[in-house]
């Protein structure tokens, strides 16, 4: 009679979950992990570096697009990597837990029974010494040493290091606890950037971003509704290099919208923690500040514009846009906070703090653009549709007059590049890690072994170390002279 | 003493120490070279002629090793910080922490006959540093102020020490594994260990310092929280970290689950102490990524 299918659709199933947990799948997997995460070293990841990715796109379209079909720009989120480590972690509990199980049965147990011929064991010795006496002796000895004791009429089996199997185990579990702790980061957790000048107030609500991801499962309503307001920026640099020394921004915090304020200090290893919520200080720069006049003399705009910097001493470049003036006007802008002047580079900065402060302007008329719908970057002017109509550089409190109007330049203010990050898993994975770590401590560096007493003709001692380690013969060595002295006594 | 000077006497003291690991050189080179009984047929080796000859060159690696240590901590004092900033700091921390696991498996595990590579390789390394990486000394960008860095540095490098070391054992098996294949060892190599010992020790060496590498990845990740506001973000320098954890895991997995001994062993060793010297060099010179503080 032909099998039911059900049996055989069982037993291959049965079967793949036996291949699945095995030791020689679990290696297979841990290797292919290694290897597969090296694509995700050599080439642009989007979300480490979206730039990279985008120029890649533009200079080598067509092997880009293959590159981007096997996931090759997000390697650590692509369906390929996800099955190898979902596999891993399949097969890690398939392993695991059984194991926990057994271990806990055997913490109660006794160690196993004395092999029947201890000659072939390790460290096997026959001591002269009085046979009546002898088991006592080495009882007495193995439970000083801690060992676990069975003792039946003619022999004694003794077994120590049962904290190693214990810690081996809790490093895997704690392997699956991190493992779920990043999920949870990734599912529950947001990112945000926002550039926020000093003295200007940032709300934390999803508008106020610059951008903003959330995790699948994190709710827009979830953000912690405070506000913050940068008071102070102070940026030291090294005279000679520029080399940032120290960067300390003081704000002022209200807990919720409209509470009382608080004062604090972020610096770049000293986050703002709220609950899980923290506010990095990820990079600064200068928004020079300006008056726009029209041709009769009304102010068309005033206040300063975001430059984003574009080297080391902070050189920043930026696009200031008057949409309401007739005809449309926009201006090219860079402001450099220390002038200095080459004849290859033209104006650009010597120093990232603002010593010598000269704003650069060049001014265009007609269509900004702004109405096709399309969007735009804050940063940049789209000069298709509009006309040169002059260029001019400006000390601080000079006028430009460019024949719609004047624009001065009345100052500068620095910004600060906030990210705010919300990581509701991070605990998880920081406690994960430490038991992780006890565990591998406690599984390393515990000797587990096994020595025999046994009365036959005479007495005989042998033991079993596993790992073939070091340090079981001392022991022998050690129970052998107790043994013999006891005898002489 | 002004942060010049201390950047000065700590480059004599590198110096020196490359002068006196250098007699190191000499006394090991001697000791291998004139053991040599019949020089007609060079067949007879007898390492117990010049066993001095050894003798003074471990008393000059353990001489070397404590001046180039007062060189890594005077440059520390005259950057007013702990000297991991740069590539060339790296360098000469790395040849310490090199040497030192070195005379550390000399005490334990009597590895004299590894003295004639591992001060050759602490000797390149040292060179490399001050001709090629040499930078002045200089205060830290913002970012690597922390305490993590000192502690998350230290024990990458400390662990990178071990990984050569085991890297080492783990090539001359393979190398007196094929000797062996041949026929019987050269008489040269009668000195080393035998094979079961070799392996042993690589293996002992990788299970010692994986729980510090463990350790290391951690504590750049609770670094990389506060200074970046993630704990990982794939980076290609922790990437490789990455690999080279899950390299020594299989490599530890191999040898307890699987049973893996010997020369299949010892090239899985070869392969995850490669990926740490992989992220040392490549991802600090040539990667890209917010870990690139070789200052080149
Ligand atoms: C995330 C993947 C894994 C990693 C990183 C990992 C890592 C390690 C490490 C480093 C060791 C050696 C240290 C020690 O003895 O405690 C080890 C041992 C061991 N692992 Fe894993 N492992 C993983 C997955 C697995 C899986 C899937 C299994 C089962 C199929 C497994 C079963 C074992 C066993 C049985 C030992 C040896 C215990 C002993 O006798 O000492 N591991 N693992």
């Amino acid at each position: 009679m032909e099998k039911a299918p059900e049996l055989e659709l069982a037993g291959s199933l049965r079967w793949m979950w036996r291949q699945l947990t095995s030791m020689r799948t679990a290696l297979l997997l841990l290797l292919l992990l290694g290897v597969a995460s090296i694509p995700g070293s050599l080439f642009p990841q989007r979300s480490q570096n979206p730039m990279k990715v985008e120029a890649l796109f533009t200079s080598d379209p067509t092997l880009a697009k293959w590159m981007d079909r096997f996931k090759l720009f997000d390697v650590f989120s692509s369906p390929w990597y996800s099955a190898i480590y979902l596999l891993l972690f399949i097969s890690l509990i398939g392993c695991v837990l059984p194991r926990t199980i057994e271990h806990l049965k055997a913490v109660g147990a006794k160690p196993p029974l004395t092999p029947k011929f201890l000659n072939k064991m390790s460290g096997y010795r026959t001591v002269a010494t009085d046979k009546s006496e002898a088991l006592d002796v080495a009882e007495k000895w193995l439970k000083k040493h801690h060992f676990r004791i069975r003792k039946d009429s003619n022999s004694i089996s003794a077994e120590k290091g049962y904290l190693r199997e214990s810690g081996n185990l809790l490093f895997h579990l704690s392997l699956i606890l991190i493992l779920v702790a990043v999920a949870m980061g990734s599912l529950l957790g947001m990112k945000g950037e926002a550039i926020v000048n000093l003295d200007e107030r940032f709300i934390n609500a999803p508008t106020s971003y610059d951008n903003l991801t959330f995790g699948k499962y994190q709710k827009e309503g979830g953000l912690i509704p405070f506000a913050l307001t940068p008071t102070n920026f102070q940026a030291k640099y090294d005279l000679t290099t520029s080399a940032p020394q120290d960067y300390t921004l003081t704000v002022s915090v209200a807990n919720p919208v409209g509470s009382k304020p608080v004062t604090h200090i972020i610096k770049v290893n000293k986050p703002l923690t709220f609950k899980s919520t923290k506010v990095y200080l990820q990079a600064n720069g200068y928004s020079p500040i300006v008056t726009v006049r029209d041709k009769s003399g009304k102010i068309t705009f005033q206040g300063p514009v975001i430059f984003l910097p574009q080297d080391a001493n902070l050189t920043s470049t930026g696009a200031i846009k008057l949409p309401d003036m007739n005809p449309q006007i926009g201006f090219i802008g860079s402001f450099v906070p220390t002038y200095s002047r080459s004849s290859t580079r033209g104006a650009f900065s010597a120093y990232p703090n603002v010593l010598d402060p000269r704003l650069l302007l060049s001014a265009w008329k007609g269509s900004l653009g702004l109405d096709t719908g399309a969007p735009q970057s804050v940063y940049r002017l789209n000069t298709s549709k509009m006309v040169k109509i002059g260029l001019k550089q400006l000390a601080l409190g000079e006028s430009f007059n460019f024949g719609e109007g004047s624009i001065t330049f009345d100052g500068w203010k620095p910004w600060v590049n906030l990210q705010i990050v919300d990581d509701p898993g991070k605990m998880y994975a920081l406690l994960g890690a430490v038991l992780a770590i006890l565990g591998l401590l406690a599984s390393l560096f515990t000797r587990q072994r096994r020595i025999w007493v046994k009365i036959e003709d005479g007495v005989e001692v042998a033991g079993l170390a596993k790992n073939a380690l070091l340090g079981l013969e001392d022991e022998i060595t050690a129970l052998v002279a107790e043994l013999e002295r006891e005898s002489t006594k | 003493m002004s942060s010049t000077n201390y950047a000065y006497l700590s480059n004599y003291l590198v110096y020196s120490a490359m002068a006196v690991y250098t007699i190191a050189f000499f006394a090991h080179a001697i000791e291998v070279a004139f053991s040599v009984r019949n020089v007609d047929t060079k067949t007879e080796f007898d390492f117990s002629r010049t066993d001095r000859s050894g003798r003074i060159g471990t008393a000059m690696m353990i001489l070397g090793t404590l001046l180039l240590f007062a060189g890594v901590i005077i440059r520390g004092v005259s950057a007013h910080r702990v000297p991991w900033g740069n590539m060339y700091e790296f360098s000469i921390t790395g040849a310490l922490a090199f040497s030192t696991a070195y005379l550390f498996g000399l005490w334990k595990f009597k590895i004299r006959w590894l003295g004639l590579p591992v001060v050759i390789a602490v000797l390149l390394t040292l060179g490399t540093a001050i001709t090629v990486l040499y930078r002045p000394s200089a205060p830290l960008v913002p970012a690597l102020k922390s305490t993590w860095l000192a502690i998350h540095v230290s024990a990458a490098i400390m662990s990178g020490g071990v990984f050569l070391l085991a890297n080492c054992v783990a090539a001359t098996y393979l190398y007196l594994d094929a000797m062996e294949r041949k026929g019987p060892r050269k008489a040269w190599a009668e000195r080393l260990p035998s094979l079961e010992v070799l392996d042993q020790l690589s293996y002992r060496l990788v299970a010692f310092v994986f729980p510090l590498w463990t350790f290391a990845v951690i504590a750049g990740a609770i670094w990389a929280e506060s200074a970046w506001g993630h704990y990982w973000s794939w980076d290609p320098k922790e990437t490789w970290a990455f690999i080279t954890w899950v390299a020594y895991a299989a490599y530890l997995h191999a040898r307890v689950t699987a049973g893996w001994r010997g020369r299949r062993a010892a090239w899985l060793c070869l392969f995850a102490g490669s990926t740490f010297l992989f992220n040392y060099v490549y991802i600090n010179i040539w990667g890209t990524g917010r870990h690139t503080y070789s200052g080149l």
